[in-house]
């Protein structure tokens, strides 16, 4: 997928777009906001989440970057012992599964989570790993690419369910730039 | 099908190989010291595997000086499992699993010097360091999920085995203590400055450890060692409620722990806990444990002596507790000495012994992630 340069009013567009009215959004960092907002496009217009139980619904995500954008910035604060400034509000977004966290706060979904890390999107890894996690009680997952990294972003969102004692999976377009300015026409 | 727990090792400032390790812990020796640390130079209570133990150990490792602290640590700890259970990671049937919370994260900082390139404090870059140096076939998988990363990747290993992809997976956890983790934690007034007091009523916070450890997890019956348990089932949930705080009612542990045990009517014999020592982690756990049934089961906590070990603890402590349940023997919760939490719990006071033929693992962490693992003889 290609990656873009993301214009710095990126999140506040999309978060307009999506009316998501959601006030803690802007406290996140910048991959926890690509995640929300990645999730939001995906289920918006359809009944996924009125469909499959919120201790059923599983949430998998993998990136290439893990949170090192944030990490980057927590490094920062603390480069300079004349200037030591470590933050709890940085410090708690320098693990890539707080985005699955703030995902399932928002849509109160109460079932298995993984995060996994990989160097490049393999949509057939997200899809096994969502499966194996299917179970007695895990019906559905949201399973996504969800990378933020250098100022690029780049998300992806597959919404997996067993329906009818079959696999069903539908996948959504990737978010960029570019995809969320056709999304503007 | 059934999938079983294997050869282990666990490296942290207690020893290089399980046996140094459990022996130090029943001898009640701590890894966690009071030290200096940092750029400010403040006093803090850790567990820092020195470097004169690991550069002598090191001579092992061909072409050391290529390699990161971490790397050198993880290839060591697999290296001993395949040298006993006799895999390779050439074999496509046999994959690694690598849990961690921070990696190489010690890159960042450009005050050390290291001949490391920067690319390697990508968390993939790293596992594929490791992988590359035993030349397996299979990219490893990478999971970092916080302080549940090492539990998730051993249900996770269970589960692809299950499913038929792989015949055994070595699930290796480490993580370091660095500057980045121990600011943070301080930012949050989490840290302890004396050794932790896991469930204690004068608890006031972790300690922050380094350590790696691996697991063999297989089908293979004739790949078993003296310490093999059956991993009978896992589950992991969030909570849904805070990022940095765990649910009071204990919600997603509860249902790792009910959704581990349904369809498993069995009595279990000892909990490993999480049992960090800060005053909400290990209240919310005791709730859970009661919520679930679990009165008047021997629980413990391995973070008095470890510390919290991040991505390595879920791993480490299975690991340490497989070992004390081959030989019958309960581990002393380390720092506890009066109860400080709500929740019935019954907490093991001393080294003794008890027939263990069931054991329950609990982890939690941040972003309201839960997990536990029912293991088996």
């Amino acid at each position: 997928m290609p990656k873009q340069d993301i214009p710095s009013y990126f999140f506040a567009d999309a978060y307009k777009h999506f009316e998501m009215n959601y006030p803690k959004f802007h406290k996140m960092d910048n991959l926890s906001k690509l995640g929300l907002i990645a999730t939001d496009a995906a289920i918006k217009g359809n009944d996924f989440l009125q469909r499959n139980k919120p201790e059923a619904t599983a949430v998998v995500m993998v990136n290439k970057a893990s949170s090192l954008d944030t990490d980057r910035i927590h490094q920062q604060s603390i480069n300079d012992k004349n200037n030591y400034l470590p933050s709890p509000a940085t410090f708690v977004y320098t693990l890539p599964n707080i985005v699955i966290g703030e995902i399932a706060i928002k849509h109160k979904l109460t079932g298995e989570n993984l995060f996994l890390v990989c160097n490049e999107f393999d949509a057939q890894l997200l899809i096994d790993q969502a499966q194996i996690t299917f179970s007695q009680e895990t019906r559905a997952a949201i399973c996504g690419w969800v990378d933020y990294d250098n100022g690029n972003a780049d998300a992806l969102i597959y919404l997996v369910e067993i329906a009818d004692d079959s696999i069903k999976n539908t996948n959504f377009i990737p978010l960029n730039a570019t995809t969320l300015n056709q999304l503007y026409k | 099908m059934e999938v079983f727990t294997s050869y282990h090792n666990i490296i942290s400032p207690l020893g290089f190989t399980t046996k140094e390790n459990y022996s130090s812990v029943l001898a009640d020796k701590l890894c966690v010291k009071t030290c200096r640390y940092g750029k400010l130079n403040e006093q803090f209570c850790l567990s820092i595997i020195p470097d004169e133990q690991l550069n002598v150990a090191s001579r092992q490792i061909k072409d050391a000086l290529l390699y990161s602290k971490l790397e050198k640590l993880s290839i060591l700890s697999i290296q001993d499992v395949l040298d006993r259970s006799r895999l390779s990671f050439s074999d496509p049937k046999t994959l690694l699993i690598y849990s961690t919370t921070k990696g190489n994260i010690d890159l960042l900082d450009n005050s050390i010097k290291q001949n490391i390139p920067k690319e390697r404090a990508y968390l993939f870059s790293m596992a594929n360091t490791i992988a590359n140096y035993f030349k397996a076939v299979n990219r490893p998988l990478v999971i970092s999920n916080a302080c549940i990363s090492g539990l998730i990747a051993i249900v996770t290993a269970q589960r692809l085995i299950k499913a038929g992809q792989y015949e055994n997976i070595l699930v290796c956890g480490g993580d370091l203590v660095t500057e980045f983790t121990v600011s943070g934690f301080k930012s949050f007034n989490a840290l302890s400055q004396n050794p932790c007091k896991p469930f204690d009523s004068r608890r006031d916070g972790i300690n922050l450890g380094e350590a790696v450890a691996t697991l063999l997890i297989t089908k293979n019956k004739n790949k078993l060692e003296r310490s093999a348990m059956q991993i009978v089932n896992g589950a992991s949930a969030n909570d849904a409620n805070h990022i940095s705080g765990p649910s009071r009612t204990g919600d997603g542990l509860f249902q790792s722990i009910t959704q581990t045990l349904k369809n498993n009517k069995i009595k279990i014999d000892t909990i490993s806990a999480h049992g960090t020592a800060t005053p909400y982690n290990d209240e919310m756990e005791s709730v859970a444990f009661e919520r679930a049934g679990l009165i008047n089961i021997p629980v413990n906590s391995l973070k008095g002596y470890y510390g919290h070990t991040l991505g390595a603890a879920g791993v480490l402590e299975t690991v340490l507790t497989l070992e004390a349940a081959s030989e019958n023997q309960l581990i002393k919760s380390a720092g506890f000495s009066e109860m400080g939490v709500s929740g019935k719990i019954e907490m093991i006071t001393e080294h003794k012994k008890a027939n263990i033929n069931t054991i329950l693992k609990t982890v939690s962490g941040f972003g309201g992630c839960n997990a536990a693992a029912l293991f088996v003889k």
